[in-house]
């Protein structure tokens, strides 16, 4: 391989012994001895679709629309096809899809192996609450297909499963109705976590969408600040401009982290103060849903070491004082990161065994990667994170211990039994020796 | 003279199922051509033909059928029903190939035999069906995927090469018989490109290009090329370079 293949955050930097390009959804698992684990766009931060010494299947080839029911609004795809991929062929026809994470560059398959989450989850729960069937190839040759209703069993191992239960071929996504491609959008500035936990609440009724951007150097100042934003689809009419993509790239990647101190204090500086508060402005799906995608290479910015995304979710009733506690912690390191985000998570129950979102709050913040100083900082955090209750989240994690994964996945043991003979992975090493 | 320099909007493609083709087609069906298929394998001809279904707009053909195009008693078939489900073809895309392996052929000519029948033999068919139809109708493209192996005899596959060599021979022929009509004659020449058929190159340290890379090209030259298409554009220039080499010197090289 000229070019190693490693998630968005650049860590851990390891190598599999094969890969393994997979073009043919009806083909078997390449044979051999070695542990296999799927590879969709490399966009989870960790090792979840890492694997030392295994193989990786790539997923991106397995790349086919199979069907699109524009009447009642369900799409079914190959796992390798793009979450960005299936907007731009349903948006145009009036669909969206129920729930996006932050990035559009992820897979189908990706999307459903962490169930992955978005702005809206107090509304419309997790992605796997829209997977109305999947199929599921096993190392034995079969290939199953399952569902809500269709070996539940199954169906609640592999969404959530880490790619764990065998490799995700296809799956069938129910959509949801949108009368037009651009949002109305609304941003409020907080000053501290108690208005924050006030308006998210009052907003929370009102928005589908709703998320917390956090200047974690606000924190050392006693009071934490922050933009709380909300959007919804806009009707027909209220917006109808043309948008064009304007994405860019850094034009060099940088050796060293350009994240430090003084960059993120004159950065939080600005965003804090771009809010326009209080007024709802029309704004396109893009950069309302996905504001990093248009900066293409946007993990670059922390060199060659890379970075780290703690996320973690906390349960109530602990859930303010753990945030409050988290913040504290961070700002005292001072290593603060310019993307924090904030987010109350809805009452639903996510379908997987070992989904990550549950009832309660999510922090979500960056560490530019300065070795044992960030690994320190992690464990204080992991201790106020365990004591909540709460658990980091699997699709973002490069070093969680054992031990933190075990109190947060309480159904791991159960989960075991479902994971495929042949398939593994180096975050799953690391969190089930 | 070439032919008219516009975008295909009826495309026959055989071997539709590889790599480069697929894309090629999702380009063509997002332009709003239509479309008729030839592939070898049932499950990936379906899974190909769905997914451009639900890319087309109502209007545009997706159909297409399987073939194992070594039976040339076939093709006359194949150019009729593609001609039932389009009407009036403008172009006939021709991508499929298999890469034998040169030491399978050095150690058995049924192997080469086998892999000439498929990269030429069905390829002289097909041509001598597009070329005839297109003379008739004095206009159209006839577009093959050849290869820059075609271009100078290697130890590492020449039996390939013959064979894209002998292709392209033939189409500089129909390009000639063909001048002054309005009928483009391309012979596309990608350097390696990472597919399913060069999946055991991988770790000989080739810089690969992406099939939607290659496709992007094809797409361009339908709409406008004739004569011989190099993808990525360098590749003349390293071919010309390699074509130029004096044998004594070619001769000691480890290429």
């Amino acid at each position: 391989m000229s070019r190693q293949l490693l998630s968005w955050n650049r860590q851990p930097r390891i190598a599999p012994q094969a890969v393994n390009v997979l073009y043919d959804r009806h083909a078997e698992l390449p044979h051999g001895f070695s542990k296999l684990i799927a590879y969709g766009n490399g966009r989870s931060y960790g090792d979840v679709c890492l694997n030392a010494g295994g193989t990786l299947l790539l997923t991106r080839r397995l790349d086919r629309f199979i069907a699109f029911d524009s009447r009642v609004g369900s799409v079914t795809c190959e796992a390798g096809v793009l979450l960005g991929d299936i907007l731009a062929l349903v948006v145009p026809r009036g669909w969206f899809l129920p729930v996006v994470p932050g990035t559009r560059f992820v897979t189908v398959g990706g999307a459903i192996a962490n169930d992955v989450h978005g702005k809206n989850h107090h509304r419309a729960g997790s992605f796997g609450h829209h997977v109305l069937r999947l199929g599921l190839r096993r190392s034995d040759g079969t290939e199953l297909v399952c569902g809500p209703s269709q070996s539940p069993d199954w169906f609640s191992a592999t969404v959530g499963g880490l790619g764990l239960t065998g490799l995700i071929t296809w799956a069938e996504i129910r959509l949801a109705p949108v009368a037009s491609e651009w949002m109305i959008a609304r941003t409020e500035r907080f000053e501290s976590l108690e208005q924050f936990w006030q308006r998210s609440e009052a907003l929370d009724a009102s928005w589908p969408y709703t998320v917390a951007w956090i200047d974690t150097l606000s924190a050392r100042r006693g009071s934490v600040r922050g933009l709380l934003s909300c959007g919804r689809h806009a009707e027909a009419g209220e917006a109808a401009r043309a948008w064009r993509d304007r994405a860019w790239r850094l034009p060099v990647e940088p050796p060293w982290s350009i994240v430090n101190p003084l960059s993120l204090r004159i950065f939080n500086a600005i965003y804090y103060r771009r809010g326009i508060p209080h007024r709802n402005v029309a704004l396109h799906h893009v950069p309302f849903l996905f504001p990093l995608d248009q900066v293409r290479n946007w993990n670059a910015i922390y060199g060659r070491a890379g970075f780290y995304q703690y996320q973690c979710v906390l349960p109530r009733p602990g859930a303010r004082r753990a945030v409050h506690q988290l913040l504290a912690r961070i700002a005292a390191a001072g290593l603060g990161s310019f993307l924090t985000v904030l987010k109350t998570f809805g009452e639903d129950a996510s379908r997987g065994l070992l989904s990550f979102a549950r009832p309660g709050a999510t922090l979500a913040v960056d560490f530019p990667n300065r070795g044992a100083r960030t690994m320190a900082l992690f464990e204080d955090l992991d201790r106020i994170v365990l004591e909540a209750g709460g658990a980091l989240y699997p699709a973002k994690d490069a070093r969680m211990p054992a031990s933190v994964f075990r109190a947060g996945f309480a159904k791991a043991d159960e989960f075991s039994a479902f994971v495929d003979p042949r398939f593994s992975s180096s975050f799953w090493r690391r969190v089930m020796p | 003279v070439s032919g008219p320099k516009e975008r295909p909007r009826n495309v026959l493609v055989f071997g539709a199922t590889s790599a480069i083709a697929e894309e090629v087609l999702r380009l063509l069906v997002a332009d709003g051509a239509s479309v008729y298929l030839v592939g070898r394998s049932e499950l990936k001809l379906e899974a190909v033909l769905a997914d451009l279904r639900v890319r087309r707009a109502a209007a545009q053909v997706v159909e297409g059928e399987i073939a194992d195009l070594r039976d040339t008693a076939r093709h006359p078939g194949l150019f009729e029903s593609a001609q039932r489900a389009l009407g009036e073809l403008d172009a006939v895309l021709i991508a499929h190939g298999v890469l034998p392996d040169q030491g399978a052929c050095q150690a058995s000519v049924d192997e080469a035999l086998d892999a000439v029948a498929v990269n030429a033999g069905s390829v002289l068919s097909l041509l001598t069906l597009a070329a005839n139809l297109f003379e008739a109708r004095g206009a159209g493209v006839i577009a093959v995927i050849g290869s820059v192996a075609g271009d100078r005899g290697r130890r590492g596959n020449y039996v390939y090469g013959a064979a894209k060599s002998f292709v392209a021979t033939l189409m500089q022929g129909i390009r000639h018989r063909l001048a002054g009509m309005a009928v483009r004659v391309i012979t596309i020449k990608p350097g390696p490109v990472a597919t399913p058929m060069t999946a055991g190159l991988a770790g000989k340290r080739l810089p690969m290009s992406e099939p939607r890379t290659i496709a992007r090209g094809i797409v361009r030259a339908l709409a406008q090329s004739n004569g011989d298409v190099y993808l990525p554009g360098r590749w003349y220039w390293i071919m010309l370079a390699i074509r130029l080499l004096p044998e004594r010197i070619f001769l000691r090289l480890d290429i």
